[in-house]
């Protein structure tokens, strides 16, 4: 069994490492002016000023001012301001509502994906469609259009109610609206590279003998992890900072339904700005450190991947 | 450099004040007025904005446009402290009119003594709006508190109305045989645990219990629950009266900064003038609120049952105690959801 798996692994390696191979032979002057001369676009100092200059006004700038406004408060409170039980129960439900959403849209993310690329049904042009859905519609409107669905009286909320599951107005219904938020995410990464991958392999494998179970998980999974985790690391920081959905479904209860962006909202109702930046400052610096997280799973996968 | 920036920053300001300030004051071309208000006034304001331009066409040949801004009476507040260009600002407490001038200097400390009634032209109550032919038998306050009843009201962090709600709660629970301010917090305690859901604001709780169908009683500004029997129909809701309630005073008040730069001061005050006059009560008690003009309030006394109320100021020692011990973070409403 695991022979073959291992007899199999290097495949999807050898085609991905084809295009970096080439360039090594060249002496380093000539490839200096060989880049220099066959550049697309001119003005490489430009484009730089540019991008330095854009992602200062648009990114950089706005979130030094949110720690600047934040440090306002000293070490001693802003430990304090985000330490209080419900600051943490918010960040908690944001971070695992988030977390849990994004991990059931990786398997059903990639299942549409896969389905919309793999197999041409009626109607698939009207899916594929729908799938933007989500990044066009006003976060308000789908707050909205969910929890009619999802209340007691809603259509959905009707049939669930005598099970006793109750989604609006509970956690489940934030996890409810962030995975309709961050889907399109998941399969819009997803897509273009299950369009690209060769069939000649998967049947390759399936010829030697493996299952499909085998050649999923080491003919497939290979190519498509990178794009999987770029997606769920979109998906996740866009439902991390939701708020326009999310409010409408979540009851909104202090310490059991009340997500972060919303004391954030509620701070900066009372006037309390510092505090509000402390708790997106604690916001940011967690998202960034699972950014980081997620781009170093992505290096590594790679790498190993090369090394095979 | 350090002295050619500033000319700069100079040369830029007069740019900016000679291009803000005369739109205003060149005389025939219509004037605008921005009036920045809380979430229920909607309606409200649009018959008095109307009879106001017309009457101030009459009056110096003027054309008037006034155009209206809706949203909780906090964010509405905070969104003028950040630069939005009020003329007027009509708020659901005085709380956030202070904020205009403690926060941000907008407005002088004492506006509420510039107009009569502490600047408050209409008054309101909260009441209580229960499903037609009260299932659940809600007849006042300790009502809310049984088991199995499921009560609709906003988050007072957030909301000007919640705040009235709870304050009347807890006004009631004084009231009571034997009532202190532990029975009190007991009771506004047990109140919150029976709330499933804490909108933002007045009128998303109006949604979650006109629309959504959840709870037996929505707690609700008296305009808004007169509103909603009339628009949504009375064959869905009953209004009940609560033994004792709380008077609700929404203040009104010019913003100084904005009409002085402007040059509209003139024309907002007699603006806020008009909300007193018998046309302007007239108006303001068919759209639900409680008018101060005895001769109108008499005219609609039917609409508007006599009640026991506490005040703010009688019975919480202001709004700026009121929000202290209440509100703010680590106050009584924290330690109910037990922080």
């Amino acid at each position: 069994m695991n022979q073959t798996a291992l007899a199999l692994s290097p495949a999807p390696a050898g085609v991905s490492a084809s295009p970096g191979t080439g360039s090594g032979s060249r002496p380093s002057a000539r490839r200096e002016r060989a880049a220099r001369e066959f550049r697309v676009l001119p003005g490489f100092g430009l484009t730089l000023g540019y991008t330095v200059l854009y992602l200062s006004l648009i990114v950089l700038i706005p979130l030094s001012a949110v720690f600047l406004r934040s440090a306002e408060l000293g070490p001693e409170k802003f430990w304090q301001v985000v330490t209080t039980p419900r600051v943490l129960a918010s960040l908690r439900l944001s971070f695992g509502a988030s977390l849990l959403a994004t991990g059931i849209n990786a398997v059903f993310g990639f299942s549409i994906a896969w389905a919309l690329t793999r197999q041409r049904f009626a109607g698939w042009r009207l899916f594929d469609a729908m799938i933007d859905l989500p990044f066009a519609l006003p976060t308000a409107v789908a707050g909205i259009a969910l929890t009619a669905l999802y209340a007691p009286t809603g259509w959905i909320g009707q049939l669930l109610a005598p099970l006793g599951i109750k989604v609006a107005y509970t956690p489940l219904g934030i996890v409810v609206a962030l995975a309709f938020v961050s889907l399109p995410f998941i399969v819009r990464t997803l897509q273009p590279v299950l369009v690209d991958l060769d069939r000649e392999l998967e049947r390759a494998a399936e010829s030697m003998g493996a299952s499909t179970m085998q050649t999923f998980r080491w003919v497939v999974l290979p190519s498509i992890w990178p794009a999987l985790l770029t997606g769920v690391a979109l998906g996740f920081s866009r439902a991390v900072g939701e708020y326009g959905s999310v409010i409408f479904i979540a009851g909104n209860i202090p310490n059991v339904s009340e997500i972060a962006p919303l004391v954030i909202m509620t701070k900066l109702e009372q006037y309390q700005y510092s505090q509000a930046t402390a708790i997106a400052v604690v916001m940011l610096t967690v998202s960034f450190a699972l950014m980081l997280g997620i781009n170093g799973l992505q290096l590594w996968a790679q790498k190993r991947r090369r090394q095979r | 450099m350090r002295r050619s920036s500033a000319l700069a920053l100079c040369v830029l300001l007069a740019c900016a004040l000679s291009l803000s300030g005369s739109p205003a004051r060149s005389a025939g071309s219509p004037v605008t007025l921005l009036n920045v208000s809380y979430d229920p006034t909607r309606e409200l304001y649009e018959a008095l904005n109307k009879a106001f331009a017309t009457q101030w066409l009459a009056q110096s040949g003027q054309a008037l446009q006034i155009r209206q801004s809706h949203g909780g009476s906090g964010k509405q507040a905070r969104a003028i402290i950040d630069g939005l260009q009020a003329d007027v600002a009509t708020l659901a407490l005085a709380y956030d009119v202070n904020a205009l001038s403690t926060q941000a200097r907008l407005i002088p400390a004492d506006w509420a003594t510039r107009l009569p009634y502490n600047s408050a032209p209409y008054t309101s109550t909260i009441v209580f709006l229960v499903r037609k032919g009260n299932p659940k038998n809600i007849r006042d306050w300790g009502d809310l508190v049984r088991p199995g009843v499921e009560v609709i009201t906003p988050n007072p962090k957030s909301s000007g109305g919640a705040r009235w709600n709870f304050l009347a709660a807890w006004a009631w629970a004084l009231h009571q045989p034997g009532g202190n301010e532990a029975t009190a917090l007991a009771f506004v305690t047990q109140l919150y645990k029976n709330v499933p859901v804490l909108d933002s604001g007045a009128r998303g709780s109006t949604v979650t219990f006109a629309e959504r169908g959840i709870g037996d009683a929505l707690l609700a500004w008296e305009n808004e629950a007169l509103l909603a029997t009339r628009q949504l129909g009375p064959d869905k809701f009953d209004i009940v009266l609560p033994s004792w309630s709380i008077l609700a005073e929404p203040p009104v008040t010019v913003v100084d900064k904005v009409v002085d730069r402007r040059g509209t001061r003139t024309i907002a005050e007699a603006y806020l003038k008009f909300l007193y006059t018998s046309q302007g009560q007239e108006i303001i008690a068919q759209n639900f609120y409680r008018p101060r003009d005895a001769a109108v309030a008499q005219k609609y006394a039917s609409q508007f049952p006599t009640l026991k109320l506490v005040t703010i100021d009688d019975t919480f020692g202001g709004w700026d105690k009121a929000q202290a011990k209440f509100f703010d973070d680590g106050g009584i409403f924290d330690q109910i959801y037990g922080q």
